[in-house]
């Protein structure tokens, strides 16, 4: 978080943002306008874990993404947010390749991970997503004991050569998850029977199980009670040490707590990106300004 | 009259009740000030006319072609001189068939006793006053019922109510078949099985290792007994089931998996409608196709190989069954496997798994339990289907697992057992009602299972 | 981070591996899939290998002179005479001008093997129709016999046996050569019944049955199913009854039709002594055997109709009976349609249970009703494929053939009626 860059936003008519006050109400419509590809706020980073430029993604004739460029840096928690359907979810799906297996999605413009093209033909799939795991945002455990699933990613990709091996592996994932203590007597009981917020740290347990080096996280806590929410929110604040974690919320709160960086997103346009304390309480941009005081979501 | 000309006169009947009941009721609401002041609609009216009209018409009709043929057949009986009574239903049922030859022209009178002849044309005469007496009653019975409908056509009559709740009956009457579709397989097959029980004990049936059904015309024949152990059939028909299956799952499984999972919309289009022919060709035609091209290519490598294969083996007849099981596994399994939520998919290739292996380790395993289920209801085809066996499966009774042998299967000795002039009584034809009931049994087992199963597994995602 | 880096270093040597069983379990479901369509290739193209021969006729085209001396026939009114007149000798006489070289009682009678024994009821039928023909020279063409047909259909097919003697075969090539006996379309499959002579067999009578007896399973089985299926779909309660028609329902569809035969021999006929053979019975068979299919898909049918459309026509004040009849079961049509015919598809091409109600007799004449005793398409392939005789084996194949571009134009109807009138809600 250190090293972010300076703001090269085009956007010259914008002004100091008032308080969070109704006074957004009446705002202009024009000044809600957004132009294709611009972004206001600080997009770009100088220790970039992803180097993302121009991003456009398509569903068939319909254009999901509209020329979104923005740096990931190193260990840092970035959330997206955003109305629904504003494309941030599509986005972060493009970041480990989980869009190939919608047929008509087609992505354009720059990938980078570590320098290397994303979307590069020669370009290994499985060995990206071992690299980027992925936490989905209703809690999908395989109907398998939850050893199994927290070891199903190591014993795929060979990761362990003995058993005690995979054994450490699986108590060291459920530790880092804050599981560990709730189920070390039923490892064998099938994960299905686990508590919707269990089962997302489960999940969680079994994408870091596989030491990935990002971790995408896809609305975590929408299907979970205030509780487990908090829970989930505290793993990502210690994971963050380790991971660089994007994460797509729709609860701005759940933004503010756990994220050093926030995007906001907006029909497919990337709209602003900044520090999220300055998102949520001086936001540069009109519509950034109207989402977070509740005129839409 | 012949009872396909009657029913093209109920209908014009039931027309007519109708457009008398609209033009009455209509003319009832006149006087009143329109058909507003009506509690109900004119239609509703006229359509209960026409109800009254048709269906005790249609149900007289009905009962009176159902009985028709036994009360003629008992009375013909009956009316035999004493010394041609029959004092056995396998008697009854020759005698029967020779006076309904005569009287058909099929056999001359001249080569049957007169007192045959005779019954042969009261036979006739009955059969001719019988339709005489339908026609009438029935003609009678819709006129009647019309013209009561017609005349309580009243403007205080909830016409509509009534004409609803006739029509919810009927609806009920039609689901209610099903029960009695199940009750009469029931039925039919439990009390031939019961007195084939007092011929042949039920031990020997359910574990006698040999069958011969033959029982012979003479009873100082060798072998006069027949023998029915059923334990040789039940071994061909799961040798059969078996060899199909060994084809059908691994085959109509992996096209599945393929189909969802790997090959374009495209290809999906095109191969899936290709599959699906396979289970729309009927079964006498994998029955030709067993018989004449499968089982002669079979015979013929066998013994190019130096092997000893029968012309009617169980492998071809099982192949076959095989193929024609394809389409069902697959599309049993396509359905299964779709029923997997695509999260389990996405968790899976988040981890960086690839295509087979969250097929093999995740989809494959959450799915076995549907897939199970519709394997055991492709078994239960497989031992129930009839033709091909019956084509190209042999009618020796081998208990063998060689599948270059000649086996038989339970379908294809019912068929055998059935096929052409039987005697009610004797224990060979009862014993096709008690391999009826057998596999009756059998495959319902199976599918009350199978279901079972599939559905805990459709709850199971829901 | 080194953890990390050196864990992307084993997944990336496991690539190597992983990839190659993703190959070849990618390689096994196109196999599985070429299995079967291979089956499918194999299987038509055996259909069609061995039938298209069975649209062919052999016939012999003489000279005919119809010489009152040699058929003893002075008097062609004469019904005595007509009756037992030699109708054939006419044939053989006309045969041997084509063949100068034949002589003697032996050779003749060989000749009359290359005639099919019912080319002389033609004759003979030629005489009734018009006795001025005696005396008269006609050009006459005629069925050639079963060996001849076999023989000029099949000679360099080492599978077909040819019955004819050298002497036969000779004169056979002669003919053929000389454009005598030919083979030309065959009409006669399509205008007869069965018979003993595979030359002389149709499949006029089977189609004429199957039409029938479909007949009545459609008339009986579409309202019924539909019937059941808007009671259990809007009206049935919740109870115990309703779950037992349900299962009811469901293990019927299972069921081994072979079963509805034996139901259908204890029911129809032994209980109610209706006769043997008729499509009225194999109508109701068959009818009990598909009701189980039409009724779920007309449920799925009423299923997809939106609630939506119920709500708006009660809030109207209809009546449920009304809501039903108006809206849900004209939308609900092409459905069920579609559904029965799928059903209807099923029964025609069934086999076994018809077997046991004794649709399996030898039946020449063409049905003429309900009641009259006939045979379908189906047990006809069943019948002629068990005959030991070679020329009902190509037969058996073309009416396989007619069978199958029946089922093909049902299929095609429900599919075009699914895409003309489906409506997606």
């Amino acid at each position: 978080m250190s090293t972010l860059n300076t703001s090269i936003s085009t956007e010259q008519t914008q002004r100091e943002a008032p308080e969070l006050a109704p006074a957004a109400v009446q705002d202009k419509p024009e000044e809600t306008a957004i132009e294709y590809g611009q972004t206001v706020g600080t997009p770009f980073a100088d220790d970039a874990k992803f180097r993302l430029r121009d991003v456009e993604v398509y569903y068939g004739e319909s254009q999901a993404i509209k020329g979104v460029s923005l740096d990931i840096a190193r260990n840092e928690v970035i959330a997206f947010i955003g109305p629904s359907g504003c494309g941030k979810s599509t986005f972060l799906r493009c970041l480990n390749r989980m869009n190939d297996s919608i047929d008509i999605c087609r992505v354009k413009g720059s990938l980078e991970l570590d320098g290397q093209d994303l979307y590069d033909p020669r370009r290994d799939v499985v060995e990206l997503r071992a690299r980027v795991g992925m936490v989905f945002q209703k809690p999908n455990p395989f109907p398998k004991s939850i050893y199994d699933n927290v070891a199903y990613g190591p014993r795929i990709h060979g990761l362990a050569n003995r058993k005690s091996e995979l054994d450490d592996i699986v108590e060291d994932s459920l530790r880092k998850a804050g599981l560990w203590n709730e189920v070390k007597d039923r490892l064998d009981a099938p994960a299905t029977g686990m508590s919707g917020g269990q089962q997302q740290r489960l999940c969680i347990a079994r994408t870091i199980a596989v030491s990935p080096e990002v971790v995408l996280m896809d609305e975590p806590c929408s299907a979970l009670d205030p509780i487990a929410t908090a829970k989930v929110e505290e793993l990502i604040a210690e994971l963050s040490e380790s991971y660089t974690i994007i994460i797509v919320t729709h609860s701005m709160q759940q933004a503010a707590r756990v994220s050093h960086r926030t995007a906001y997103f907006h029909l497919g346009n990337l709209v602003e990106v900044n520090a999220t304390d300055k998102v949520f309480t001086a936001p540069e941009h009109k519509l950034t300004e109207s989402y977070i005081t509740g005129r839409f979501g | 009259m012949q009872p396909a000309n009657l029913i093209p006169l109920i209908v014009v009947l039931v027309v007519i009740a109708f457009a008398l009941g609209y033009a009455r009721s209509r003319a009832l609401a006149v006087p009143m000030g329109g058909i507003k002041h009506l509690k109900s609609l004119p239609f509703y009216y006229a359509a209960r006319a026409a109800m009254w009209c048709g269906l005790p018409a249609l149900l007289v009709l009905a009962c009176w072609l159902g009985f028709e043929g036994k009360v003629i057949q008992t009375l013909v009986v009956g009316s035999l001189p004493a010394e041609l009574q029959p004092d056995s239903a396998g008697k009854a049922s020759l005698i029967l068939s020779q006076i309904s030859n005569v009287a058909s022209g099929a056999l001359s009178a001249d080569v049957v006793p007169p007192a045959i002849a005779e019954a042969a044309s009261r036979l006739t005469g009955l059969q001719q006053s019988s339709q005489t007496m339908m026609a009438l009653l029935v003609i009678c019975i819709a006129v009647l019922g019309g013209f009561v409908a017609w005349l309580r056509i009243a403007p205080h009559i909830n016409a509509r109510e009534k004409f609803e709740t006739t029509l919810r009956r009927i609806f009920f009457a039609c689901a209610g078949l099903a029960i009695l579709t199940t009750v009469g397989i029931v039925f039919s097959v439990i009390f031939e099985t019961i007195r084939f029980f007092g011929k042949v004990p039920i031990t020997e049936f359910l574990f006698g290792t040999s069958w011969s059904p033959q029982t012979a015309i003479r009873a100082d024949q060798v072998g006069a007994e027949g023998a029915f152990g059923m334990i040789p059939l039940f071994v061909g028909t799961l040798l059969i089931s078996a060899i199909a299956m060994v084809v059908a799952v691994p085959v109509g499984l992996m096209s599945a998996i393929y189909l969802s999972e790997y090959a374009s919309p495209r290809m999906r289009g095109i191969i899936k409608p290709l599959l699906e022919m396979l289970a729309g060709v009927p079964t006498v035609v994998y029955g030709f196709f067993a018989a004449l091209t499968v089982a002669p290519f079979i015979s013929g490598l066998a013994a190019a190989l130096g092997l000893q294969a029968s012309a009617e083996s169980a492998l071809a007849a099982g192949l076959v069954m095989g193929i024609m099981i394809i389409p069902f596994v697959s599309s049993l399994s396509d359905d299964v496997i779709n029923a997997v939520p695509q999260s389990l998919r996405d968790g899976s290739l988040a981890l960086g798994a690839t295509q087979s292996e969250t097929m093999k380790k995740v989809i494959f395993p959450a799915a076995l339990p549907g897939i199970m289920g519709g394997i055991l209801l492709a078994v239960s085809r497989a031992i129930g289907e009839t033709m091909i066996v019956v084509m190209a499966a042999g009618l020796a009774a081998n208990l063998t697992a060689n599948p270059l042998e000649a086996v038989t299967t339970v379908t294809v000795q019912i068929v055998t057992l059935l096929v052409g002039d039987q005697e009610f009584d004797s224990a060979k034809t009862l014993a096709a009602f008690a391999l009826g009931m057998l596999l009756f049994v059998v495959t319902l087992a199976l599918n009350v299972i199978a279901l079972h199963v599939v559905r805990k597994y459709r709850e199971q995602y829901d | 981070m080194t953890n990390s880096t050196s864990q992307a270093e084993i997944v990336r040597q496991s690539l190597k591996r992983r990839y190659r069983k993703e190959r070849r379990f990618r390689a096994y479901g196109i196999a599985a899939i070429a299995v079967a369509l291979t089956a499918l290739v194999v299987l038509f193209a055996d259909i069609i290998g061995k039938g298209y021969t069975g649209f062919l006729k052999t016939t012999l085209t003489l000279e005919v002179t119809f010489d009152p001396e040699l058929m003893y026939l002075e008097d062609p009114t004469d019904p005595a005479q007509l009756r037992n007149g030699d109708y054939l000798a006419p044939l053989i006489a006309a045969l041997k001008k084509e063949l100068p070289e034949v002589s003697g009682r032996r050779a003749e009678r060989a000749l009359k093997g290359l005639i099919s024994s019912y080319a002389a009821s033609d004759v003979k039928d030629l005489v009734a129709a018009d006795p001025a023909i005696m005396g008269t020279t006609q050009r006459l063409t005629f069925l050639a016999s079963d060996d001849v047909d076999v023989f000029a259909k099949h000679r360099d097919d080492a599978s077909y046996s040819i019955k004819l003697t050298e002497q036969q075969q000779a004169w056979a090539l002669t003919l053929l050569e000389r454009g005598i006996i030919e083979n030309s379309f065959n009409d006669v499959f399509f205008s007869n019944g069965d018979s003993r002579d595979p030359g002389h067999a149709g499949v006029l009578g089977a189609i004429v049955g199957s039409l029938l007896t479909m007949a009545v399973t459609l008339l009986l089985s579409f309202p019924i199913g539909v019937s059941a299926a808007i009671y259990l779909e809007e009206f049935a309660p919740q109870n115990r009854l309703t779950d037992f028609i349900e299962v009811n329902i469901n293990n019927l569809a299972a069921v081994p039709s072979i079963i509805f035969g034996l139901l259908g021999l204890a029911v129809f006929i032994n209980l109610f002594g209706m006769p043997r053979s008729v499509p009225v019975v194999g109508g109701l068979v068959l009818m009990l055997m598909t009701l189980p299919t039409i009724i779920i898909s007309s449920r799925a049918a009423i299923k997809s109709v939106p609630p939506s459309i119920r709500e708006a026509a009660q809030g109207i004040g209809a009546s449920k009976m009304q809501v039903v009849l108006h809206h849900v079961l004209p939308l609900a049509m092409p459905g069920m349609l579609t559904g029965s015919i799928i059903g209807m598809a099923q029964a025609l091409g069934e086999t076994a249970p018809l077997l046991l109600i004794g649709m399996v007799a030898f039946i020449v004449d063409v049905p003429d009703g309900f009641f009259s005793s006939a045979t379908v398409l189906p047990v006809q392939i069943f019948l002629w494929a068990g005959s030991p005789e070679q020329g009902f084996i190509e037969r058996a194949s073309a009416a396989i053939m007619v069978l199958l571009a029946f089922l093909i134009s049902m299929n095609a109807l429900a599919i075009w009626l699914r895409k003309r009138l489906e409506r997606r809600w």
